[in-house]
């Protein structure tokens, strides 16, 4: 059974179609990368999955492990377990590291705000718990050391690390990356690669991959769409990809592949 | 030559002391138990002062502004300094929960046991002001910054504009002969309660949300945070305590009228805020006290006062733009399961690190 379906989807702004008639089935446990051209459309499909965009169609459906998603909140998707990074770094920037990882906790904390208020009941336990969670959650990824800085501080590597971290401490079941090599050289993609083959063993994740660096995603990823003005012009194996004459096109134009 | 060295050692000994308090203070500012053997004290003295008159009436009565100012400037950081956004309306909720408060204590209890109703009067009024800030929480999940600060002000005019003309509650004239019932333990106590009430909120899950909207809404709903109910829980827990000063204040004056909940009210409230720094309780707390005492002290000059306190303003903004305290936090205030959590994590920390070493 896939663990996403995405039927139909079609997203304007204003006059112009930034996704039209999107369709993607996910298989579990599955890495796939999406590319294309700039404003091919390709975070607004993140956007679209994630509940930030309303799906402008009404045929159109997105299938979460058989829950419908469209007409469904951020935090409700987030909180069903869909997460993501972002292209531009959006950690809190102001709160310290341990605080970010707090925050994607948000919904597996079980106390109610007088609970909160009047430190009742299940909040210490609650809040020892989650914690000691975070805390261990990042000294997986060796970040225990920052647990009390302040994000905005950290080096640039260290803050997209710290973005993944966050994400996965939502408990995600399928982990969408937008543009995690963004800003890298060679030797940190190499690195970069590894790492995300070894969360999705680790986590048990799903992932879909949107990406300008060839290289990692020819590499990594099982399966690739290629989307030009929100038209989903090819899909299939790298190699399938790299050969093909529609791909070759949108990046290059016509003059490029004679 | 003689005459010298002295004066510089005289000097040295005045900074000696200088630098000694500065250190005290840095060791007394993280001594938790400090705190509650003051709040012990507090509580005493609150007593104590009305009871043998142990300063003037006139000074009392400032000392009890002080309080209900720091409940005020308290409750406002928590949506414009914790959340970010930019609230003008506070005195409108402080206006619902005095004329609330007022009426019940006038009309529906019974003014001979006015003392043992007064505690539910004031609730009552912190509740009503916290209900009716669902008109500007509901806005605010579909808006931010400029025009939410425009709907907040908006709502102030409304309130005056409704108050002026029900006559039943007086009209534009107000509501005069209220029972002076707020005594200096009242005043301590509900002063003491919003204080930790907002802390504890702070320092939750709620009130991470709360931060994470200041930082990046978008953001933090896509990391799960239910960001309508932190906004819905953080303006009504706002404006419960404006609705709890406002009953305060209203059973001090023992008048209250539409002119007293404008928005200069409001933007005394601001003033206090932002001059103690955004984010911070401790902040609110020296805010709301500079601010109130320099009014007083400054009364003398009469005209010139309002010309002289926002120039004041204009100086510590330039000189310190966030406040004296600007997103920075007393560890007075800090919860003791939050330390644990900082303490938990420097032990393990001191573990790997010899791990690591050897």
């Amino acid at each position: 059974m896939p663990i996403l379906q995405v039927k139909n989807v079609t997203h304007y702004f204003g006059g112009l179609c930034a996704v039209s008639d999107f369709n993607l089935c996910l298989g579990k446990g599955e890495l796939i990368g999406i590319i294309g051209p700039n404003g091919a459309g390709k975070t607004t499909i993140f956007n679209l999955i994630t509940g930030v965009y309303k799906a402008s169609q009404s045929q159109s459906s997105i299938k979460f492990n058989d829950v419908e998603l469209v007409g469904k909140t951020p935090n409700q998707i987030t909180a069903l377990g869909i997460a993501r990074t972002f292209q531009n770094i959006r950690l809190f920037k102001d709160l310290t590291v341990l605080d970010n990882i707090r925050i994607a906790c948000y919904s597996q904390l079980h106390y109610s705000p007088w609970e909160a208020f009047f430190h009742l009941g299940r909040y210490s336990r609650e809040e020892e718990r989650i914690a000691n969670l975070a805390l261990d959650l990042l000294e997986m990824f060796n970040l225990d050391g920052m647990a009390e800085e302040i994000s905005k501080n950290l080096p640039y590597g260290l803050q997209r690390r710290l973005e993944i971290v966050r994400a996965i401490a939502t408990q995600p079941k399928l982990l969408l990356l937008d543009e995690p090599a963004a800003g890298m050289d060679p030797a940190e993609i190499d690195q970069l690669m590894e790492f995300i083959l070894w969360i999705r063993k680790k986590f048990d994740l799903t992932i879909i991959l949107v990406e300008h660096q060839m290289r990692l995603v020819m590499k990594i990823c099982e399966r690739i769409e290629v989307l030009d003005f929100g038209v989903t012009i090819a899909e299939g194996l790298p190699v399938q990809i790299q050969n093909n004459a529609k791909v070759l096109e949108a990046y290059l134009g016509k003059e490029g592949t004679k | 030559m003689k005459m010298i060295k002295v004066e510089t050692e005289e000097k040295s000994k005045a900074w000696s002391v200088a630098w000694y308090l500065r250190d005290h203070w840095e060791a007394i500012a993280n001594n938790k138990p400090i705190l509650s053997m003051l709040l012990v004290v507090g509580f005493a003295l609150s007593f104590a002062i009305p009871q043998f008159n142990l300063v003037n009436t006139y000074i009392q009565i400032i000392i009890m502004y002080i309080g209900i100012n720091i409940i005020l400037a308290t409750s406002l950081n928590i949506v414009n300094g914790y959340m970010g956004e930019f609230s003008v309306g506070h005195a409108g909720f402080m206006a619902v929960g005095a004329y609330v408060s007022s009426l019940l204590t006038l009309h529906v209890f019974p003014s001979s046991l006015g003392f043992l109703f007064f505690p539910l009067a004031v609730i009552a009024g912190g509740v009503v002001a916290a209900l009716v800030s669902l008109i500007v929480a509901i806005p605010s999940f579909k808006t931010r910054g400029d025009y939410l600060a425009l709907i907040t002000l908006a709502f102030t005019f409304i309130v005056k504009s409704l108050i002026e003309n029900i006559e039943a509650i007086g009209g534009p004239r107000g509501i005069v002969g209220i029972d002076k019932l707020t005594t200096m333990p009242w005043v301590f106590f509900w002063t003491v309660l919003s204080l930790w009430v907002i802390r504890n909120f702070i320092y939750s899950n709620y009130g991470r949300g709360v931060l994470s909207l200041r930082e990046d809404e978008i953001a933090s709903r896509l990391m799960s945070v239910n960001t309508r109910q932190t906004k819905f829980l953080a303006f009504a827990l706002s404006s419960f305590f404006a609705g709890v000063a406002g009953a305060l204040f209203a059973h001090l004056l023992q008048y209250i009228s539409p002119r007293v909940f404008d928005t200069v009210k409001s933007c005394d409230i601001l003033v206090m805020v932002y001059l103690g720094g955004i984010g911070s309780i401790a902040g609110s707390i020296l805010g709301a006290t500079i601010y109130t005492v320099l009014l007083e002290i400054l009364r003398p000059l009469g005209m010139f006062r309002m010309v002289l306190m926002p120039l004041l303003l204009v100086f510590l903004m330039i000189f310190r733009p966030r406040g004296i305290m600007g997103l920075r936090e007393l560890r007075w205030f800090v919860p003791i399961q939050e330390l644990n959590v900082v303490k938990r994590w420097r032990r393990r920390k001191k573990v790997t690190d010899a791990n690591s070493a050897s």
